[in-house]
């Protein structure tokens, strides 16, 4: 009956109307990601009267068109809502593809559960709020909030992050999706980020994401700049820090530009400046900080493609300790023992030798393209420049000569392809293909510490993510890594001799230049990492998550080439070529439990690595000028136990407290000694009272305590010149424990939108108390930084 | 609509290589197979030869490392006794002996005399040092200086 009608109205209609409006547009309507028909959508014929709903098989149909365009109006309860502009000739058919999965366009979503990196993996964020309080200061002291991570320090401005004992080059930073290249084996680089140009800053704690790098060994630091919001909008953040310590301060500001169409355009830029830095009892002469960074990124995001372009430009000099500029083994000596140090200045914004100067460019280019009923497509490229001088006290014509000059050049393309459309099931699987070249200027007149080189990288993985039902997810990857490392590196003949490099590698050598012997060692890594865990939803409230990973790192350019003085530290470093592929097998697990009263997190690790590398002080060797420490670079069996928990209790809608707890215990398993450079243990206890109705004001005080690290491994006795006999150099055994206490305070106020600027005053050793840390590399020398008061305006736009 | 969609895909992706492209002529400049330049020290100093002269004769002290920051540690030799109770006029040479011929870094040392200065740790039997020279400023530098002896024994000098 009812095809009778249709068959009547649609003979009524041919009469009725012009001759042209007899057309028939049958359309179906379709999942983009797996291509299934969706029922119920609702279409509408803009301008005309008509509106239909999409059967079973997503199919659909408008009768009596006459020829020309429409534009149809495609909803659907779950999908956004899709205009398609049709051109109706004759009887028409067409295909509308609506998006549910809005992943590119998330961030418009008020999203609960934060989306993570990795499933099994251990893995914390630092919120907008932390990140804006640490603005002024560096990435390592914004990580230090999150519990198993500490940090490695020159000083108080150059600082390296530590993740459960690990760092340097077994940990990897993703700033933007671009792994950063930036020297990251020395322990005086600090990375050579903005914290200020990122929005969300995750850790991950080990190698259980392989799609960044297989030799993440300890852990992979994401930096994930603002999203963007898909309308027509213009926003911006202005931050200014001021700190009394270093009597400077710092300014950060940004600006958005985006449009309906997806397309955006954003700015940032940051400048600080601090002085010298204060210890309770004096100035730490020449520790001032100059630091810029800029970046400018534009794109266009669109579910089906989008591109982006980005570039950064970071730049910065730091004032190295000028107490820490020692000439032999006797200074040394004499500061371990004296404990004050030997140079103290008065007060001063001017950055001294001895001290460095880092810049460095990144570019990217990306583009994704989603395939219909498959998944995602992503391409991308990137190049970083990282340009680094070390200046020393020189004197005479050389004094403003650096006395290394470095610059590191590194591209990668990358590619990847996420297959999605199967619900509960997701595969990646990408490639890496990277060039490095390293450039040792020869104008320093100082022999290389480390040679020119030049770097090939190729990487394929595979990562799986299979969602069981609704409590279990299980996830799995592999990943190769091929490293190949050319290296021209100039001996001296007696180093090639003393470390018995004549016997193993006198096929390397190239040019025999008398003293020096010019080689050309070139080695190739194969690395082969892998990763399992499982994630288990016990209920709403409490989660497991279990992860074994596997990883190799090849060891870096330091650990196989360093041979050299290095003054800052008035060391010889001496790498050894015969150092191959660290290998890690990592055990974690996390029990985490999650309500609006009170949580915890409870996550034990064991991390057994296979020819761990380690820097540590061998003994001394003799120059004309005296004598100096030589550090050495060795490989053992070593095993890193430990735990990170953390509690914290809403006791009413006003105040909470919380509790971190970390611990970690690093044995060399071959001579059963205390690795060096572990991290003591810490506890941080914190309480927080928020009142909303007094324009979110905020009083947090934290407490920090660390633990004297007992374990650590023996110390040297080294020969004085200048006493003539061999004495104990208490060089590995660690400064005592030590309690700092911080308060933080905020609150907001409305001028132009709600809540649209902040005022905080936060204090951070409030009883300006002295102390040195274990894993400050000048705690030889001088007592760590004092009382600092910041005050921080914030104003959104 | 379609048009507009491929047009797009094409301008963006042509872009994209593009600047793939520059990128990649960018390496192709610094990227030379050249051996790199050695670095001959322009600061180390190998040698430190001290003459202590007197009537009675010239005793000349050396230390010699000639593989400077290498592993080799710098050999030490002495001509001869020093006689008792005797002032010497002690004079310092410098040398850089990585280069042929050797570099005088003395003469260095006397052109930034107000950047430098030696310094003297006399034990045992040497009753002391004094300084016979001075720099612009009125400074002590240290290239020329006196040594006096006390009664017979063992002594040590560092400079």
């Amino acid at each position: 009956m009812k095809y009778c009608l249709i068959l009547f109205f649609l003979f009524t209609g041919f009469n009725l109307f012009a001759q042209d409006c007899n057309s028939i547009l049958i359309g179906s309507v379709i999942d983009f990601h797996d291509n299934t028909p969706l029922s119920g959508a609702t279409i509408s014929i803009t301008g005309l009267d008509k509106t239909t709903i999409s059967k079973e098989d997503g199919k659909f149909s408008f009768r009596n068109l006459c020829d020309g365009v429409i534009e149809l109006e495609v909803s659907h309860p779950v999908c956004t809502t899709k205009f398609v502009v049709v051109t109706i000739n004759g009887d028409t058919f067409e295909k509308i593809l609506l998006e549910h999965h809005l992943e590119e366009l998330e961030e418009v979503k008020v999203v609960s559960n934060i989306p993570k990196n990795t499933n099994s993996g251990q893995e914390e964020s630092l919120s907008q709020k932390e990140l804006e309080r640490s603005s002024g200061g560096s990435l390592g002291d914004a990580l230090k909030k999150i519990a198993g991570v500490s940090t490695l320090n020159t000083g108080g401005n150059i600082v390296k992050p530590v993740i459960q004992g690990l760092n340097g080059s077994r940990i990897l930073i993703l700033n933007n999706n671009v792994r950063m290249q930036d020297m990251e084996w020395g322990d005086e680089h600090a990375p050579n980020v903005d914290i200020n140009a990122n929005q969300k800053i995750s850790v991950i704690k080990g190698a259980a994401a392989l799609e960044y790098g297989g030799d993440a060994i300890g852990g992979v630091i994401v930096m994930e700049p603002s999203p963007i919001i898909r309308k027509d909008t213009l926003f911006g953040k202005t931050q200014l820090n001021l700190f009394s310590n270093g009597r400077g301060g710092n300014i950060t500001s940004s600006l958005t530009k985006s449009y309906d169409s997806g397309l955006y355009i954003t700015g940032q830029g940051s400048f600080k400046r601090l002085g010298d830095l204060e210890a309770p009892d004096y100035v730490l002469s020449n520790t001032g900080i100059r630091e810029m960074g800029v970046s400018l990124n534009v794109g266009k995001r669109d579910f089906i493609q989008g591109w982006e372009a980005y570039y950064s430009y970071f730049d910065t000099e730091i004032g190295i300790l000028r107490a820490s500029h020692i000439g032999n083994v006797d200074d040394l000596i004499q500061s371990i023992n004296s404990e004050q140090p030997n140079v103290i200045n008065d007060f001063t914004y001017t950055i001294n030798r001895p001290n460095q100067e880092v810049s460095h460019h990144l570019g990217k280019l990306n583009y994704y393209r989603r395939i219909e009923g498959f998944g995602k497509w992503e391409i991308q490229y990137d190049f970083q420049q990282n340009r680094r001088f070390e200046y020393d006290i020189r004197v005479g014509d050389d004094a403003e000569k650096a006395s290394l000059d470095l610059q590191l050049t590194t591209h990668s393309v990358l590619t990847n392809l996420k297959f999605d459309a199967k619900q509960g099931f997701d595969l990646k699987v990408g490639l890496l293909g990277r060039y490095q070249n390293n450039f040792a200027n020869p104008a320093t007149g100082v022999r290389r510490l480390i040679p020119d080189y030049d770097k090939y990288d190729l990487g394929a993985y595979g990562v799986a993510e299979y969602r069981l039902n609704d409590a279990w997810t299980l996830d799995a990857g592999l990943r190769y890594d091929f490293n190949r490392i050319d290296a021209k590196k100039f001996y001296l003949v007696s180093r090639w001799e003393e470390r018995g490099y004549d016997q193993d590698f006198n096929d390397v050598v190239i040019e025999d230049l008398g003293t020096q012997l010019l080689t050309n060692p070139t080695f190739d890594f194969h690395n082969f990492s892998g990763t399992t865990g499982v994630n288990y939803e016990i209920d709403n409230e409490n989660l497991l998550r279990v992860n074994f990973a596997y990883s190799q790192r090849a060891p870096n350019p330091s650990e196989l080439f360093s041979d050299g003085l290095h003054h800052s530290a008035a060391r010889i470093e001496l790498g050894d070529l015969r150092i191959n592929s660290e290998k890690s097998s990592k055990v974690s697990v996390s029990l985490e439990k999650n309500s609006l009263d009170w949580g915890y997190s409870f996550a034990p690790f064991v991390n057994s690595i296979n020819d761990f590398i380690l820097l540590e002080p061998t003994g001394v060797e003799f120059t004309i000028r005296g004598a100096f420490p030589v550090w050495s670079y060795r490989q053992t069996n070593a095993t890193l136990i430990g735990v990170d928990a953390s509690i914290y209790k809403n006791w009413n809608t006003i105040i909470r407290s919380e509790h971190k707890f970390s611990w970690v215990r690093g044995t060399d398993v071959d001579t059963d000694t205390p690795l060096i450079n572990i991290p003591a243990a810490n506890l941080n206890n914190s309480i927080e009272f928020k009142i909303p109705t007094w324009n979110n004001f905020l009083v947090g005080l934290e407490s920090q305590y660390v633990f004297e690290q007992k374990r650590f491994p023996p110390n040297i006795t080294v020969f004085s010149p200048e006493q003539q006999q061999d004495i104990l150099l208490d060089i590995n055994t660690p400064p005592g424990a030590y309690h700092l206490l911080a308060l933080n305070t905020e609150a907001s106020f409305s001028l132009k939108n709600k809540n649209d600027f902040t005022v905080g005053l936060s204090v951070s050793n409030l009883l300006n108390t002295s102390y040195r840390d274990y894993l400050n590399r000048l705690r030889y020398f001088v007592d760590d930084m004092g009382r600092n008061i910041n005050l921080r305006l914030i104003y959104n736009y | 609509m379609n048009t507009i969609l491929e047009t797009l895909k094409t301008k963006s992706i042509i872009g994209f290589l593009t600047l793939c492209v520059t990128a990649i002529s960018f390496t192709s400049c610094s990227n030379d197979d050249d051996n790199p330049d050695p670095v001959n020290e322009e600061e180390i100093i190998t040698t430190m030869n001290v003459t202590l002269s007197a009537t009675g004769g010239t005793i000349t002290l050396q230390s010699q490392d000639l593989d400077g920051e290498g592993p080799n540690a710098p050999v030490i030799s002495v001509s001869g006794n020093l006689s008792a109770n005797t002032t010497y006029n002690g004079s310092i040479q410098l040398l850089n002996e990585t280069e042929t011929p050797a570099e005088d870094i003395t003469e260095e040392v006397e052109e930034e005399d107000e950047e430098h200065q030696f310094f003297f740790t006399a034990s045992g039997a040497l009753s002391g040092v004094e300084y016979d020279d001075e720099d612009g400023n009125g400074n002590p530098v240290g290239i020329n200086f006196t040594l006096t002896t006390g009664d017979a024994g063992n002594g040590t000098l560092q400079a």
